[in-house]
């Protein structure tokens, strides 16, 4: 078996298949980068996967999974002004989290050098928006490098490195979910071991680090300054692409993925406009694109998401007094989802329909019902929602929160009809809540989320007396993203630590009416919803069991693992379909003439189905 | 060299990670040029992931465009037919593990199921050469998608990926008792 971590760590140089994520790590392991940091999210979890892949004591860096991605900024900025080249990388909607350190890193001399690492998900392949996090790199004076494949991944991280080490300044990796997942041969370079100085050489001499009144200034000016140098920098320029076709009149400006898809989409045409591909997106290379801009007559600017692009260089135009015709987005089409192939055949249709032909028509289809995602077999969220349904009236209103459990939204449960973002949850339902005396109001919360944003909303209910019932869903594990341990799993990424217990943390905060009890005692937990929004003031239920995911993973790596299932009792059933209708498990199946079965690739042994049939026809669990 | 765009897909759950990798990697040991990506976002709580795999020297994009799949490998009925719809080019082939995993519509009664004819008729009606594979007798469903390869080996549906590679892509991938059960179960389907 080839194994990842050795191959990371290889002295010569060689060529491997790898995934974006992981292309990023070896290029970590060359630029000599000390502290990285991140919290789990989509599509950038598989880079800390790559990192465990190395044994903890060969690892030629710290990392860790912070509480959130706040924190985890912070904590690679502190190891950089310590002289640590940093990296911490997190999700889109994590740079909304970390937003009021991101905003001010620019200010600082962080001397050791630090890239942040952004996952956007262009598509909204799984998450809540498809933000656009140019503007916000932008609003924080920090250039932004933008790769389309794994190898520029692997080749834009050395230099982002190097650039934020030679300029102090940070520097941002843009990926796109895309990019981060798309796997190519990548060919790495030979690693040379660097003999780390870890001296703490923290200086506030270096500094200042205390952007206070006047002292802003000077910091805001030298952030500017450090902007006009890289715009101008050459080993940065030389990462961008000029493909001259010598077409008489048509250009196109792009970066990043929708350069692969434009190619795809050229591939059938004769006479290819030009194209430059830009490696940076903030700041532009000015002069580059003025000269691409006076030497054609049309220009087609090709981004995904916002005219970030193309609102900078019609002002480039402007400037420069050039006559151009520079053509952006048309449509508020051009403004949404990914830019696929098929997608940047769509966009250049309607900019060149001479040249780009539109798609095919459709071949015919046959209809398929939708398959949404859903909780697993045995999910603890299941029983859950299950029971809780049934202690609340219809005009009750539920919040829900990020997580495996947003999925209770889905019939047959419909548990959970708002979302925002991490632990909004809490806030969202003391708002619902206020001048509201007829409809109760239940908020959802993750075990992971509760530590990373939850705990601020939690306080705020105790301390302002909100009337609402919190429903802690905790499966002891941060699952959706692939079951990274938290605050209260007793473990960190690198070894045992202490938990911080939720009904502790809870106590200690002072909430008077907390209940507690295994998701899968159904009729124990309907009970205690049912207490618990009877209460006038806040009160929390902990409704917890270990994500049934992990622990089947766990029990059928075992040599002596015996499968169990649970059977129908074909005589016992009078095809109420309680089980299939109310409980939703998707082991059952449903034929045509309404009888139910178990499908045995399916069914995991759990029985928390059993307590959901009125007839008692599902059989208890045994070996198969 | 002729691109071959391979569309794989199935539930969350079964294992398409594992044969797209092994793909991947047999047709890198084959000394072809291999561009790939998976599409998993919330797919494995139990929704629909996708695969592309896409093998030649002239291509760029990781994504393969609507209905330009060559090869469509599906581990589901209903994910097969969907993938027909939306991936394969017609004269495609497509080749899928025939078990179910209804989804939720079907099992609430909104929603009529695929059955087997449906995709025979479509296939029919578009030139695409279907294999409906399935092997009743397997223990575990975790190696449902060993049963695939082999049989995507068997038929030689990869013009220059040989059994060899398949071999070696599995010795990359995986060891011990995992490694010998599956390619157990990959030669004895052989046969």
């Amino acid at each position: 078996m080839k194994k990842m971590g050795d191959m990371l760590l290889r002295q010569a140089a060689f060529s491997e298949i790898v995934m974006g994520n992981t292309a990023l790590v070896r290029a970590m392991i060359e630029a000599g980068t000390r502290v990285i940091t991140s919290y789990p999210g989509s599509p950038t979890p598989e880079i800390a996967s790559a990192i465990q892949s190395i044994t903890p004591a060969d690892r030629p860096f710290y990392f860790e999974f912070s509480t959130n991605e706040k924190v985890a900024t912070e904590v690679a900025y502190g190891a950089s002004v310590n002289g640590h080249l940093s990296t911490v990388f997190f999700k889109s909607v994590g740079l909304n989290v970390a937003a009021d350190t991101f905003v001010q890193l620019s200010l600082m001399n962080v001397i050791g050098g630090m890239v942040i690492i952004l996952g956007d998900d262009p598509g909204a392949n799984s998450s809540q928006n498809e933000q656009d996090n140019r503007h916000l790199a932008c609003m924080s004076y920090t250039p932004v490098l933008e790769p389309a494949t794994p190898d520029e991944a692997y080749r834009f991280y050395l230099v982002a490195a190097d650039l934020s080490r030679r300029r102090h300044m940070p520097v941002v990796l843009r990926m796109t979910t895309h990019v981060c997942h798309a796997k190519q041969k990548v060919r790495f370079s030979a690693r040379q071991p660097a003999a780390h100085d870890d001296t703490p050489r923290f200086d506030p001499a270096n500094g200042p680090y205390i952007p206070l009144t006047a002292a802003v200034f000077p910091l805001k000016q030298r952030a500017l300054d450090r902007l006009k140098s890289v715009a101008a920098d050459a080993q940065i320029d030389a990462l961008s692409t000029l493909e001259e076709h010598d077409h008489p009149n048509r250009g196109i400006i792009t970066a990043g993925m929708p350069y692969l898809s434009l190619k795809e989409v050229l591939l059938d045409v004769s006479q290819p406009p030009d194209i430059l591909k830009l490696a940076m997106v903030y700041p532009l290379p000015v002069a580059r694109i003025q000269q691409f801009l006076s030497t054609h007559q049309e220009v087609k600017i090709l981004e995904e998401l916002d005219d970030f692009l193309e609102t900078r260089i019609k002002s480039i135009a402007y400037d420069a007094g050039l006559r151009t015709r520079i053509i952006g987005k048309i449509d508020s089409d051009d403004w949404m989802g990914e830019y696929t192939p098929d997608k940047v055949r769509a966009v250049m249709h309607k900019v060149w329909p001479d040249m780009v032909a539109a798609a095919p028509p459709k071949t015919p289809t046959s209809p398929v019902p939708d398959r949404p995602a859903q909780m697993c077999p045995g999910c603890g969220h299941r029983s859950a929602f299950y029971a809780i349904k049934q202690a609340l009236a219809d005009t009750d209103i539920t919040v829900a929160d990020i997580g495996c459990h947003t999925l209770g939204y889905m019939p047959p449960y419909n548990m959970g009809q708002l979302l925002m973002c991490m632990g909004a949850s809490t806030s969202i339902a003391a708002g619902l809540a206020l001048n509201n005396t007829g409809r109760h109001v239940v908020a959802f919360l993750g075990d992971s989320t509760f530590f990373h944003a939850g705990l601020p909303g939690i306080v705020n209910a105790i301390f302002n007396r909100h009337n609402i019932t919190l429903i802690v869903m905790e499966n002891g594990t941060t699952a959706m993203t692939g079951h990274q341990d938290h605050a209260a799993s007793g473990h960190n990424f690198n070894q045992a630590t202490d938990k911080i217990p939720v009904r502790q943390v809870l106590e200690g905060l002072g909430v008077k009416h907390i209940f507690e009890v295994d998701t899968y005692q159904q009729q124990q937990l309907t009970e205690q919803v049912n207490q618990a929004v009877a209460i006038e003031g806040f009160s929390v239920v902990i409704a917890r069991h270990p994500c049934m995911l992990k622990f089947t993973r766990k029990q059928r790596r075992r040599p002596e693992f015996q499968l169990r299932q649970v059977a129908v009792d074909q005589q016992a059933c009078n095809r109420l379909h309680a089980c299939i209708e109310k409980f939703a498990c998707p082991t059952f199946s449903r034929d045509q003439t309404g009888q139910i079965t178990i499908n045995p690739d399916l069914c995991i042994g759990d029985g928390s189905c059993r307590q959901t049939c009125p007839s008692q026809a599902i059989t208890a669990p045994k070996p198969v | 060299m002729q691109t071959i765009n391979i569309y794989l897909t199935g539930v969350g759950g079964q294992g398409i990670g594992l044969i797209s990798e092994a793909l991947l990697r047999a047709a890198d040991h084959a000394g072809l040029a291999v561009n790939a990506v998976d599409t998993h976002g919330l797919a494995q709580r139990g929704g629909i992931v996708v695969s592309h795999l896409r093998i030649g020297r002239n291509l760029f994009s990781p994504l393969i465009a609507d209905g330009q799949a060559d090869i469509v490998i599906a581990m589901e009925r209903h994910e097969a037919l969907r993938a027909v719809n939306s991936a394969a080019k017609d004269g495609a082939t497509l080749i899928y593990y025939d078990t179910i995993w209804q989804p939720l519509d079907v099992r609430l009664d909104i929603a009529a199921p695929v059955g087997a004819a449906d995709i025979e008729h479509l296939c029919a009606k578009r030139g695409i050469r279907l294999i409906a594979v399935d092997y009743p007798a397997l223990k575990d469903v975790r190696m449902q998608n060993m049963v695939l390869l082999s049989h995507i080996d068997k038929h030689g549906l990869i013009a220059g990926v040989k059994t060899d590679h398949y071999r070696q892509a599995m010795h990359d991938l995986m060891a011990g008792r995992m490694l010998k059960n599956n390619l157990a179960l990959f030669e004895s389907l052989r046969q």
